[in-house]
């Protein structure tokens, strides 16, 4: 009993002793963002979801443009300034000098960013040759999605701080492609250091850019660990550290917002805005977001190859009702990828309304008047385009078992799910695309062409090469009439295809203390922390 | 007394053979081919993959892998996990003792309430405290610890604002880990908000503590009251009683060593009941210990990591339940007599 009374009254002069600790606490420099899951990765170049992307692209690296959030306009980063020449076939950039790589515990660079650099991170996703290539798996779902290997002709070094990327034909979507969360530079140095050592595949767990923040520790599940970077370029970096704390239920995420444990929390869900609006201490932030959440249709696997059971089942379940159940009034209803604010959005298609007369129709004509089995892969994590899979695949059960179709429900950790979704395992799955630029192209291209089936970022396994030749021939011309019309043309052709059933475009939240600022939340893109501050 | 312990560390290893072969079969018995249950195979070739079905044994019978799969064990090579990449060694070794921080807690909040209560009890007999303690006691051992959880987080973080959610510290603090017990290395540590960084930890081990000691408090509480009960009616007692002493003292002296002997072995027992209890409890609190990374693990069909967790939970299960069963045959002069008898 002694020794209990002895370890209490330590305990209790330990708390006392804290609260005179004069040291200024950690939790007043620091910021813990709450985040909904595990990067896949800490180079932005080898994965195409969103949060690898906040963990990464704009805490660790930088890009050569930008693309202004409010007026849409390229805006320079690492590249000072840029022009195209006049048959749209050289893009020359400049440039800024000055900006150092991060000095890790792991690599301490001998040189400021240059050319090298640029050459380093393109050649790297696009010339198999380079030692680099197949390094981590050798996929860049992004760049090779987006075609980018079949359109570069060469990047040349002009000088120690000028590069021209010489393309094969024009592409209007270029400087928007550059301008993404996946065209991070690396540092060329770091990489050869790594080869010479044997052990290439650091560069993508044990990162090194330019960016605001230096890596300093991940673990799975947990959190990931970044310090300010104290030669950032752009300006001095308020936080430090910056902690991701990896919280997938997304009630405990606004749990440890309210209770201070976060300072920004990740994708609240449409249930819960309102508890954040009325709590004092906290801010949301809200924007239209550019994305689509959509029901992808396996369109290798029968009877989901042919199209009328594809329109029998988009005929068959109810939008309306998710919108309700699923969004509550955080989105709106889609009938087409692109959402209503794009230039390129086609406002003759008609909306998704529930018929499940002509449902059976069609399922009737392809011979399945007795229903048949498919199953519906459920995200396990909430995104803006789809704050809810899971209980969006039990309304689809249920608007299913309608017309026969018996649905099974499958969900696995995110990782796996993705894993297994690259590798083509589903029948069909409810998931979205988050737009990376304003430009239409980011819709189709990533989502739906041949290259993209190549790169494991086709979720209805579609490959039609007409719909490839629409998308193609938009990116020759850079006159945004015609170029519509070839957009309007490719939202008609998958509207007869149903390669996806559209289902809505989801707001973007961001929930935080009402005493963090410089956080901003933009309709695409990754989060970037690099002029976050604590104010009161 | 020496067969006795031959006869229990015997028991400790036939035990653990079976938890082994329990193990082992997960990596035939899941879905799928058993080198994918071993191994992350995605994006190799044949010939490496050739080359992990060696690695493995994979084509040899089952006797001659489980014979490799022991010796890997033995080894300390646990294997990877097909999630992160991380071995599984290293991981288990970093996340029991954040369950034995807790476990180790609970139990000293167990005995540090549940004896007192539980001696009250007994020494008011069907008075109101024992009535009193006999109630909290049910109610505790009952209650569903999920939902207690739950009810505490409600009231003590999001609406008092005391205490934190979940996890061990906040992540803002990073300590050096030597011994992995975090209190522990927050002292030996030299980072500058030492303090400050302890009583967060404090603050985050109170409700986890709470919640995963409720049970082993209620059954100390009860326990302690019926063996001191017991106690009190015998002889000696009466005998000390009867010279005048108060009953206070009659307790300090003779009755409390004398009933908390079996109280103590039953709490050895316990442990499984306390193990189990702390993966829920990890669970509700994100605790950072080998219970909450088995449910992950399992949420992910990890199925290393779940045969590494698996195995190691339940062999420091029975080792506990081993020694504690020796140590206190060692302190209990009649039980000692006994073993004989009783095999």
């Amino acid at each position: 009993m002694l020794a209990n009374r002895v370890l209490v009254l330590g305990m209790l002069s330990l708390l006392l002793c804290a609260c005179s600790d004069n040291h200024k606490s950690l939790v007043q420099q620091g910021l813990v963002y709450c985040s909904e899951g595990n990067p896949e990765t800490f180079n932005p170049q080898l994965g195409t979801s969103g949060t690898t992307a906040d963990a990464t692209a704009n805490q660790l690296y930088n890009r050569l443009i930008d693309i202004d959030p409010k007026t849409g306009d390229v805006i320079p980063r690492l590249a000072k300034s840029w022009h195209m020449s006049s048959d749209g076939l050289r893009y020359t950039f400049v440039l800024r000098r000055g900006v150092h790589f991060q000095t890790t515990d792991y690599f301490k660079p001998s040189r400021d960013f240059d050319a090298d650099d640029v050459l380093f991170s393109f050649r790297r996703q696009w010339d198999v040759n380079n030692p680099f290539h197949n390094v981590s798996g050798g996929d860049y779902p992004f760049f090779d999605a987006i075609g980018m290997g079949s359109l570069l002709h060469d990047i040349i070094k002009d000088n120690d701080y000028q590069v021209t990327f010489v393309l094969n034909r024009p592409d209007a979507s270029f400087l928007s492609n550059i301008a993404t969360d996946y065209a991070v530079i690396l540092s060329a140095e770091y990489a050869n250091q790594l080869l010479a050592q044997g052990v290439p595949e650091r560069i993508d767990t044990q990162p090194v850019g330019t960016g605001p923040f230096i890596f300093e520790g991940y673990r799975k599940d947990s959190f990931i660990r970044f310090k300010a970077n104290p030669d950032y370029w752009d300006g001095p970096v308020d936080v430090n550290p910056l902690i991701f704390d990896i919280t997938k239920r997304s009630s405990r995420r606004l749990a440890k917002l309210v209770t201070g444990e976060c300072d920004v929390m990740a994708l609240p869900l449409a249930s819960e805005l309102s508890e954040i609006k009325k709590n004092k201490n906290l801010k949301l932030q809200s924007e239209p977001g550019l994305n689509v959440g959509f029901w992808a249709l396996n369109t290798e696997r029968p009877p989901l190859n042919d199209p009328k059971v594809r329109h029998a089942l988009a005929l068959a379940i109810d939008q309306k009702t998710m919108m309700q159940a699923v969004y509550y009034g955080t989105g709106s209803p889609a009938n087409s990828l692109l959402p209503q604010s794009s230039w390129a959005y086609d406002s003759s298609l008609p909306p998704m309304t529930q018929n499940l007369k002509k449902a059976r129709e069609l399922l009737a004509d392809a011979g399945l008047e007795h229903g048949f089995n498919l199953d519906v892969w459920a995200m396990p994590v909430s995104r803006s385009y789809n704050p809810n899979a899971r209980k969006m695949a039990e309304l689809i059960q249920s608007d299913l078992a309608a017309i026969n179709v018996k649905v099974r429900i499958i969900t696995y950790d995110w990782n796996t799910f993705r894993r297994r979704l690259a590798r083509g395992e589903h029948d069909s799955v409810l998931i979205g695309w988050s737009a990376d630029n304003t430009d239409p192209d980011n819709f189709f291209s990533p989502t739906l062409t041949c290259a993209a089936l190549a790169s494991g970022n086709n979720r209805a396994n579609w490959c039609d090469p007409d719909f490839d030749a629409i998308l193609a021939k938009a990116l020759l011309t850079t006159d945004r009439d015609k170029r519509k019309a070839y957009y309007i043309k490719a939202q008609q052709y998958l509207h007869d295809a149903m390669p996806v059933v559209p289902i809505a475009h989801g707001l973007r939240f961001l929930a935080t203390r009402s005493n963090i600022e410089g956080v901003r939340l933009r309709a695409y893109g990754a989060i970037s922390f690099a002029k976050a501050r604590r104010v009161k | 007394m020496l067969s006795y312990v031959i006869r229990r560390i015997n028991l400790f290893v036939i035990t653990f053979l079976l938890l082994a072969i329990v193990a082992f079969s997960l990596t035939h018995l899941g879905p799928g081919n058993a080198l994918s249950h071993v191994a992350n195979t995605d994006g190799l070739g044949p010939g490496q993959i050739a080359a992990l079905r060696a690695h493995y044994h994979l084509d040899d019978n089952y006797v001659v892998q489980f014979g490799y799969y022991l010796k890997r064990i033995f080894m300390g090579d646990w294997g990877y996990s097909l999630a992160s990449g991380e071995a599984v060694m290293p991981a288990l070794l970093r996340t029991l003792p954040a369950t034995l921080e807790l476990i180790l807690s609970a139990m000293f909040l167990a005995l540090l309430i549940g004896i007192p209560a539980g001696a009250f009890a007994a020494m008011y007999r069907k008075s109101a405290t024992d009535y009193a303690v006999q109630s909290i006691a049910l109610f505790g051992y009952s209650i569903p610890i999920y939902w207690w959880a739950l009810i505490l987080v409600m009231l003590f973080s999001l609406k008092l604002g005391w205490l934190p959610v979940s996890g061990r510290i906040s992540l803002l603090y990073e300590i050096p880990a030597k011994t992995g017990f975090l209190l522990v290395d927050i002292w030996l540590s030299h980072v500058p908000y030492r303090l400050e960084a302890m009583r967060d930890a404090l603050a985050h081990l109170v409700m986890p503590t709470v919640v995963l000691a409720t049970i082993p408090t209620a059954v100390v509480a009860r326990l302690t009251r019926t063996s001191l009960k017991e106690v009190l009616k015998k002889n000696y007692i009466r005998a000390s009683r009867a010279r005048g002493w108060s009953m206070w003292k009659v307790v300090q002296r003779h009755a409390l060593h004398n009933a908390l002997l079996p109280v103590g072995r039953l709490l050895g027992l316990q442990i499984a009941a306390l193990i189990s209890g702390a993966i829920i409890t990890e669970n509700i609190f994100d605790w950072p210990g080998i219970g909450n990374y088995l449910i992950n693990s399992i949420y992910s069909r990890d199925f290393p990591v779940i045969q590494g967790c698996l195995l190691l939970i339940s062999s420091f299960v029975i080792l506990v339940s081993v020694v504690t069963d020796i140590v206190f045959t060692m302190l209990d002069p009649l039980h000692r007599k006994r073993i004989h008898a009783e095999s």
